[in-house]
């Protein structure tokens, strides 16, 4: 493996902080996450508050904390989900062709065409908006780009001789999966399931904003940027703040797949 | 005379992996006369294509001219401007490429990019290079020479392609002509007509030319003087009769001796048991009609035996059904119709209901060696799956057979834990025939093994494949397009031409004459490592694909074919008085008349 | 044009009415997973029998599922689809009254985004590599990255609260004048700028740098053309096929940023109905909502597909 760029290490260290910081939200935040500690509301930073207070005068440090949980858990949850179906359904298409890839791919490329924003909007319109609801939501409308992915992933490398030697040594479908195909599709997978989660995050959060997302009590970054937009015209940091954590945390993921060498910009969202 | 154009202490670096820079042309100097045509020949990584680029003030993504000087006529053209290099290249240098297909735009008509540098730098208007072009067009023996101009590069085929690559280079008349490896991609009765083409505008012309080449034979028939190239510096410069006959150089010789390997005599006794029984064979691809057969169909009624050890050489041109053969006996493509039998006994026609031991006993190894292993596993890996899936070895002993089989293709064991991506084209090669050894099969099916090899490489690797043969008592059924590389392993031989078996020679009767027409032309058209060969050698005719053609496939291209019979009537089988049997109308007497002695056998 | 041409074109509408069947089959069932009965979860528990059974008679909750299928898809294609059950007018009049304003909006969009994205697109692959290339891909990879709220919070930040260069909200009726319009609709049109041109940018310079590195160009420069020859002449008739595919899967992220967009600047458009809708649980308008954005979509791609085979030099001369 070569040596990351610097640029690289940065973009690692803060994706890594962000994980911590989620993990770790309820033992280092200062308050919880709900209650009103203050009546300086939308307030600058202090000592006391490092990240200012919000709209009603809760600490926006702890907020910001505990929205992380939710912003990356639910990403988390979603992307793995939707890499794992795509995955799944993308090398049972390459290796068994015929009639189910032929469904398959049509139904999903299908879905690709439903724009990912919209999808949820329907989703949400019919059930309501709650965690498993979004979770299940992100997880579905991401699955039909990790399969057309590794689909077509899994095809270059089975048309390759060494995967015709296996098949002609007399191998069986799984065995040629699980030992030829599938360690060679770790990278690209890689790089998609952290494409995938950015777009997981950028919808999960501009649903939230929308008011159509985590509903509070709970709160995502979406949601605290939402309940304090009105901070915006003086630019309290209890609007700047839950913004800034989502741009460095997708801007970090970003810039990390796009150091990793050979790795290619998936274009299918 | 003084020398037209000068090279001297060139130098070309490239970044390398560990940081710096490393050199891949280091101190290279030649000096050609107008009119003269010096060959730069070389194995791949030589560097003699990045010399040719340079030549051009030109260096591929990566690559850097990093020192020394060339001059062309007055001009130096390292220490040229952008602007100044890009008005000399197309202009007073020009470029033949080796891929025609690939260097023409997709987009354009034919004579606008031929005449493209010469409107470009300002040389001819339209009309006149137009009129220049047509006049190259029919120097160069291309078919209706008015109005070729007017087709798209996809109207026209590989052959042709490459000659007018030839007009485009010489549309401006440049000091200069740098032709680039350009029959390398092309099969060898192609080659030939695009060779002579070649030679004739190059020497009417007075031609001031690079050649660059891996194949000294070509170039033998093209250049004065040869420099030979190795790892990117010269080896020995010498006239081409003088390298020829008196090489000087250690690897000069080297490379001369495995461009000419020893024909050896057939030693397996024709009366061997036959170990693979192929009977009436037609298969291809696409879904399957009403009568069984398949929509795009490849091979036609092709039968043949391979007795216990010995090889059977099958030779074919480019989509000649070589490989789709292969890939029915492996049971990857269901036959449509016919049968393979093994020992007596019939295989089934798919992997999927073949026993573990009907497997086990016939692999297959591939052309390309960097696709045919897994760059994610280590070579011990590769090696152990078939041993634990034939014969469920494992651990120390699987350990101890890996070692005992690199051995056996003369690897170190120490390569065993590396990954397929660290090793050279050869090494890669002899892990690919370990893991078919790894099975101890029977018989190997053998596609293109050579092809993708230097010919020095391929040498060693097919000598490996002649010493395997004799201690293990290995059957192959080996595919090439090369007939040397045939000559010198097989113990029997078959033509294929679109799917069709045109001559089958067994043991005794190989590729002597007479022949099938077809295999004539095949031996005629290879070139031979001496000068002159191609002044003497046959014109042959263009490849045509005639499809559903009532009589003889090869009919529109036989120099001897009979109009009315051959291209109306499907030719009988023909039992040859040496042991070949051909599919041909004329009879021996006829063939013989037809086939001059004077031209040598190989 | 010619039998191959045609027959693949035909084949392309084929697909892309097939794909238009399977979304509307989706979106049909994304609204249908509610368990339970529809009418009374969407009703609340203290409905009247009388409003449940309207209600249920309105959604045809008495036939099966594929019935009420066909129904709404029969509507749908004769422009009939349905009431809102939020205020019982006709959907598509509701729909009639927001699209001009989407189309404006997405038509002025066009016109700033497609040229911009493009010219990022080729430049970046003439000069790959070059510090111009580096900078121009990093600034993308920060635009992709952000949401498009976020964009469009701090346009108003600073063009509308800091400055007082341009309004905060983008819609006042009655207005005539085009350029007032467009005053009106600047941070909008800039917003989605954004949130477009990274994705049809990046897409564009990948489909010329795979031209660029084909062997004719290598030619084409040994030949001595020069730079704005290679890309105008040789690449750019090549990769006009990916480009415009490129530009169509684009306005996929485009679709996106036009529901957060109209949301935040409060502009009566399409998506702040569907937003509306989904926030009243308007299952018929939602419906009719998604359909239209997904057929606009659909029909682009399949415009930009005939495009493709039309510009490809080996089917158009046979």
């Amino acid at each position: 493996m070569r040596r990351l760029s610097p640029v690289a290490v940065v973009a690692l260290l803060v994706i890594l902080a962000w994980a911590v910081a989620a993990i770790l939200a309820p033992l280092i935040a200062p308050f919880p996450p709900g209650r009103i500690v203050t009546r300086d509301t939308l307030a600058d930073i202090s000592a006391r508050f490092p990240l200012g207070s919000d709209y009603l005068g809760r600490d926006m440090l702890s907020r910001v904390l505990h929205g992380a949980r939710y912003t990356m858990g639910i990403a988390l949850v979603s992307t793995t989900l939707a890499c794992l179906m795509g995955v799944t359904l993308g090398l049972t298409a390459a290796a068994r062709g015929g009639w189910f890839d032929m469904t398959a791919s049509r139904i999903l490329d299908a879905m690709i065409s439903v724009p990912s924003l919209l999808a949820a909007l329907v989703v949400v319109s019919s059930l309501g908006s709650s965690i498993p609801v979004l979770i299940g939501a992100a997880a579905v409308i991401y699955t039909p780009g990790a399969y057309r992915l590794s689909r077509a992933v899994a095809v270059n490398i089975a048309a390759m001789d060494f995967v015709t030697v296996a098949r002609a040594r007399g191998e069986g479908t799984l065995y040629i999966i699980a030992a030829e195909i599938l360690p060679n599709m770790i990278l690209p997978v890689l790089t998609d399931f952290g494409l995938r989660f950015v777009f997981v995050v950028l919808l999960l959060t501009g649903m939230s904003f929308l008011g159509l997302g985590i509903q509070p009590p709970a709160a995502d970054w979406g949601t605290l940027v939402r309940e304090n937009i009105e901070g915006l015209s003086y630019g309290a940091p209890a609007v700047i703040m839950p913004a800034l954590a989502i741009a460095t945390l997708t801007i970090s993921v970003n810039a990390l797949i796009d150091r990793i060498p050979g790795a290619g910009q998936g274009d299918s969202r | 005379m003084s020398a037209h154009v000068s090279v001297s202490g060139l130098r070309v670096t490239v970044a390398a992996a560990e940081g710096g820079r490393a050199a891949i042309v280091d101190d290279v100097g030649f000096a050609i006369a107008r009119g003269e045509v010096l060959a730069l020949i070389g194995e791949s990584g030589s560097g003699k294509t990045t010399i040719a680029l340079a030549m051009m003030g030109y260096a591929r993504q990566g690559c850097r001219i990093d020192g020394g000087q060339i001059r062309i006529g007055e001009t130096d053209v390292l220490a040229l401007s952008a602007a100044g290099l890009a008005g000399l290249r197309g202009g007073r240098v020009a470029y033949i490429p080796q891929s025609a297909a690939a260097a023409f735009n997709p987009a354009q008509r034919l004579m606008t990019q031929v005449t493209e540098s010469a409107r470009i730098h300002g040389l001819l208007d339209r009309a006149a290079a137009e009129r220049k072009a047509i006049e190259l067009f029919r120097a160069l023996a291309l078919p209706e020479p008015e109005t070729l101009g007017e087709r798209f590069p996809h109207q026209v085929s590989g052959g042709q392609l490459q000659r007018i690559t030839a007009a485009m280079a010489l549309i401006s008349d440049p000091d200069l002509v740098i032709l680039d490896e350009p029959t390398t991609a092309l099969d060898v009765t192609t080659q030939i007509e695009v060779l002579r083409a070649f030679k004739s505008v190059v020497r009417e012309r007075n031609t001031t030319a690079i050649y660059v080449s891996h194949d000294l034979a070509v170039v033998a028939q093209m250049a004065d003087r040869i420099v030979v190239l190795r790892h990117g510096k010269m080896q020995e410069e010498a006239p081409t009769a003088q390298l020829l006959a008196a090489p000087a150089h250690p690897y000069t010789r080297a490379l001369l001796a495995a461009f000419n390997p020893p024909v050896r005599a057939p030693d397996a006794p024709p009366e061997a048991a036959p170990l693979l029984e192929v009977r009436g064979l037609v298969a291809g691809y696409g879904p399957a009609g009403r009568d069984g057969m398949p929509a795009l169909p490849v091979l036609h009624d092709v039968g043949f035996t391979i007795p216990r050890g010995s090889v059977l050489g099958v030779i074919g041109e480019s989509g000649c059904g070589k490989s789709t053969l292969a890939r029915v006996i492996a049971g990857l493509l269901p036959a449509a119709r016919g049968n393979v039998k093994l020992d007596g006994a019939e295989l089934p026609a798919r992997v999927a209901d073949r026993t573990r031991d009907q497997l086990r006993r016939v692999q297959i190894v591939f052309q390309s060696a960097d696709t045919a292993l897994n760059p994610a596993r280590s070579v011990r890996d590769i090696l152990a799956r078939p041993l634990a899936f034939y014969h469920g070895l494992k651990g120390d002993a699987a350990r101890k057979r890996v070692d005992a089989l690199l051995d056996m293709v003369r690897l170190p064991a120490s390569l065993a834990e590396r990954p397929p991506g660290a090793l050279s084209g050869g090494q890669k090669q002899r892990v690919n025939f370990a893991r078919a050894l790894a099975a101890e099969p029977e018989l190997i099916l053998c596609d293109e093994v050579t092809s993708a090899l230097d010919a020095v490489v391929g040498a060693a690797v097919l000598d490996l494949l002649g010493e395997l043969k004799r201690e293990l008592g290995l059957s192959y059924l080996f595919i090439s397009h090369d007939l040397s590389t045939v000559r010198s392993i097989c113990d029997q031989v078959m033509i294929l031409y679109f799917g069709r078996r045109l001559e089958y020679a067994r043991s005794g009767a190989m590729l002597v004459r007479p022949m099938h027409p077809y295999s004539d032309l095949l031996i005629a058209s290879v070139p031979e490592m001496r000068t002159g060969w191609l002044e003497g050698a046959a014109p042959a005719h263009e490849a045509t694909v005639v499809r559903n053609a009532a009589g003889c496939t090869f009919a529109p291209r036989c120099a001897a074919a009979v109009p009315g019979l051959c291209d109306s009537t499907p030719p009988p089988l023909r039992q040859l008085s040496k042991g070949a049997e051909i599919l041909c109308h004329l009879d021996e007497a006829t063939l013989r008349h037809t086939q001059p002695d004077d031209r040598k056998t190989p | 044009m010619n039998a191959a041409m045609l027959r693949l074109i035909a084949l392309r509408l084929a697909l892309g009415l097939l794909t238009l069947a399977i979304v509307s089959a989706l979106v049909f069932t994304a609204t249908e997973l509610l368990p339970g009965d529809v009418a009374e979860a969407l009703l609340g528990q203290s409905a009247t029998p009388q409003a449940v059974a309207g209600l249920r008679a309105a959604l045809h909750l008495d036939q099966p599922a594929w019935k009420r299928f066909l129904i709404w898809a029969g509507g749908m294609l004769s422009g009939d689809p349905g009431r809102s059950l939020v205020n019982q007018l006709p959907v598509a009049s509701l729909i009639g009254n927001r699209l001009p304003n989407s189309l404006k909006l997405a038509g002025l969009t066009a016109c700033v985004t497609v040229p911009l994205a493009l010219t990022l697109g080729i430049t970046t692959a003439m000069w790959r590599g070059s510090r111009y290339d580096r900078i121009v891909a990093t600034l993308i990879i920060g635009i992709v990255s952000v949401p498009e709220f976020l964009i469009a919070s701090l346009a108003v930040m600073i063009f509308a609260v800091k400055l007082r260069w341009l309004p905060a909200l983008a819609f006042r009726a009655g207005v005539q004048d085009f350029w007032t319009m467009l005053w009106l609709l600047a941070m909008p049109i800039g917003t989605l700028t954004l949130v477009g041109i990274g994705q049809m940018a990046r897409m564009t310079r990948a489909a010329l740098v795979t031209v660029l590195a084909s062997s004719y160009i290598e030619m084409a420069r040994l030949k001595g053309a020069g730079p704005i020859r290679i890309v105008l002449i040789h690449a750019l008739p090549n990769a006009l096929g990916p480009i415009v595919n490129a530009v169509a899967l684009s306005t996929s992220f485009l679709l996106g940023g036009v529901i957060i967009v109209e949301t935040i600047f409060n502009y009566p458009g399409l998506a702040k109905l569907m937003v509306d809708a989904v926030s009243t649980r308007d299952l018929p308008l939602v419906q009719a909502c998604a359909m239209l954005f997904c057929g606009a979509y659909l029909s682009l791609v399949l415009i930009a597909d005939v495009v493709a085979i039309l510009a490809n030099p080996r089917l158009r001369q046979r």
